[in-house]
């Protein structure tokens, strides 16, 4: 609990609390405003030149849509944030205050996931939140009906739809967290983390259409989406995909807290 | 009860042996200075007292317990290894508020550290607006939080101006007379000697001498140094005083003699036997400093 507390001191900085928060804010609005403006577009309204028409918005589900459609790029901000604070305290030395104050590493390590979870939290609270209210706002505009996004059946949807990219949010974020210790510096770990999950596993996918089953990125994207994406064929069940991608990154964090539990601090 | 004790301490990095079979003792309630060359081992012995390295052999104690337990002590040990090492977007304060909060010691002790240190007024600034001097003192009174009974202090002068250095000097010597223990380390002896009762040297890894500090300057030969008013006179006197069988060295227009200070009186007798005049007659110790670097010549 001190560990987590002591975290959020460094997480509730303005800039990088209020930074994240707009940016997040921004990215949904843009996607939800792209879903909404261009309905009616050739090149598609969504994601990979998808179309997504007023029946699919107008359907209870509809008000989730923008949200988990941006679940991708809290994804990245998840990985960014989780990175760069574990990185940066081999960078900047003050891993060795930090363990002179908590020597029980593995300790140390969770409450500081924890904190950063926190963090997360936030990020998808306020991307929800803004893409619902952005979705009510420009459904007259676009012609589509919010009948349905009333129901009850709208708002447990909406509500398993936040689960779900708050899993994936952890997800992209506990992938962050281990790519900073292992390679201690805030700007290769965010590179080939981003690198990896967003243009080596694309290039992969369409390569090799199979190895999407197992890449930890397209299991995220399914995991947020509550089952396949639209318009995307082909990809293992929610469950099957929940339980490969906790797996990977339970066994990546397991391995990677053992070593730093071992490892000499001499930054 | 002991604050440092180790044994057969080593830390090896591949061929190189960066501690090699380190074993002193540092008692309670003195100020103790660490000294060697840069690269003799300071910094990596005192990471493996904090446990932040695991040595390679030999074992320690901090406060009687097993540097292999550092939670059993550490929350009465202050400490700052290599320098400061502070978030730069947070200003001074808030970097005090983490570490406080982390080691769940009150926060409402801030402003007396800050002011402690000097910084009082500084403390809402960013830490990267600092300068060389106030990182460092930040980092002192990131060690001061846990109230420590055992502080230790990897160069903490680094960067300071001459003033700066005084002002450390007097607040350890402030700490030691409250009854905390400190562990100061330096690659001049110099900077430290004069405030430390106890001494731990290293040379290339290896412990060359711990204990008190008089004790050092015990082991080191007091010197007469003369001089006269004619250069022939002194040469006569050296070679009275060889044949005595008192080593004499003629240095320009001194004469040093490896004699105690209680010669003296005899020295003056026979020069005026043989009619030489003497211009002076004074007793020298050698400074840590000398006999240090003797000490380490001697070893080669
Ligand atoms: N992580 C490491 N990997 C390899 N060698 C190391 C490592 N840390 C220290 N060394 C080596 O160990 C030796 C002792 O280094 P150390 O930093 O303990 O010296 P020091 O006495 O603190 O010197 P200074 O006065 O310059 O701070 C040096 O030769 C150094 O190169
Ligand atoms: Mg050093």
């Amino acid at each position: 609990m001190k560990i987590f507390r002591a975290e959020w001191r460094k997480l509730r900085r303005p800039t990088l609390f209020f930074g994240s928060m707009g940016a997040v804010v921004a990215v949904t609005a843009l996607v939800v405003s792209l879903l909404f403006l261009l309905i009616d577009s050739e090149m598609g309204n969504a994601d990979r030149g998808q179309r997504i028409t007023r029946d699919i918005l107008a359907l209870p589900s509809g008000i989730s849509i923008g949200f988990s459609s941006s679940a991708g790029l809290l994804g990245i901000v998840a990985l960014c944030v989780f990175a760069a604070q574990t990185a940066q305290e081999y960078t900047y030395g003050t891993l060795r205050s930090l363990l002179v104050r908590e020597p029980r590493r593995i300790r140390l390590l969770i409450g500081k996931y924890l904190s950063m979870g926190l963090f997360a939290f936030f990020t998808v609270l306020f991307s929800a939140i803004s893409s619902v209210v952005l979705a009510f706002a420009l459904s007259g505009t676009a012609k589509v009906s919010t009948v349905a996004w009333t129901t009850s059946e709208a708002w447990t949807n909406l509500f398993e739809t936040f689960v779900n990219v708050l899993i994936s949010t952890f997800g992209y974020g506990t992938i962050g967290m281990v790519l900073g210790l292992l390679l201690r510096s805030p700007i290769s770990s965010i590179s080939i983390g981003v690198g990896w999950l967003f243009i080596v596993e694309s290039i992969l996918s369409i390569a090799w259409s199979p190895s999407g089953n197992w890449l930890p990125g397209s299991l995220l994207s399914v995991v947020a989406n509550g089952g396949a994406p639209i318009g995307v064929t082909d990809v293992p069940s929610y469950s099957e995909a929940f339980i490969r991608v906790s797996a990977m990154t339970t066994a990546a964090a397991l391995v990677t807290g053992y070593m730093f539990k071992r490892r000499d601090v001499a930054s | 009860m002991t604050a440092i004790s180790v044994k057969g301490l080593t830390k090896s990095y591949g061929d190189l042996v960066a501690v090699k079979d380190a074993t002193f003792e540092v008692p309670l309630g003195t100020i103790c200075g660490f000294v060697g060359p840069n690269g003799s081992g300071k910094t990596t012995t005192i990471r493996m007292l904090l446990s932040l390295i695991s040595p390679t052999s030999g074992s320690g104690e901090i406060l009687d317990e097993p540097i292999s337990h550092p939670e059993r002590y550490l929350s009465r040990v202050g400490a700052m290894i290599e320098g400061p090492a502070f978030y730069p977007a947070l200003t001074g304060a808030e970097n005090l508020r983490v570490i406080a909060t982390l080691g769940g010691f009150p926060i409402s002790r801030i402003p007396e550290l800050l002011e402690t240190v000097g910084l009082a007024g500084r403390g809402d600034d960013k830490y990267k607006t600092y300068s060389l001097g106030m990182k460092q003192r930040l980092g002192i009174s990131a060690a001061l939080l846990p109230n420590p009974k055992l502080l230790i202090l990897d160069e903490p002068t680094n960067g300071l101006d001459p003033a700066g250095i005084q002002e450390i000097r007097d607040l350890l010597s402030k700490l030691a007379k409250e009854g905390v223990t400190v562990f100061v380390s330096s690659h001049l002896l110099s900077e430290i000697e004069m405030i430390s009762e106890y001494l731990v040297m290293l040379r290339k890894g290896e412990v060359i001498f711990f204990g008190k500090t008089e004790e050092l300057l015990h082991r080191s030969r007091p010197t007469i140094v003369v001089r006269a008013t004619k250069t022939s006179d002194l040469k006569r006197l050296k070679k009275l005083v060889d044949e005595i069988g008192n080593p004499a060295l003629l240095e320009g227009d001194e004469l040093r003699i490896d004699a105690d200070e209680k010669w003296g009186a005899e020295l003056n007798e026979l020069a005026f036997e043989n009619e030489i005049v003497l211009k002076q007659i004074t007793p020298v110790r050698p400074t840590l400093e000398e006999t240090f670097f003797t000490m380490t010549e001697e070893e080669r």
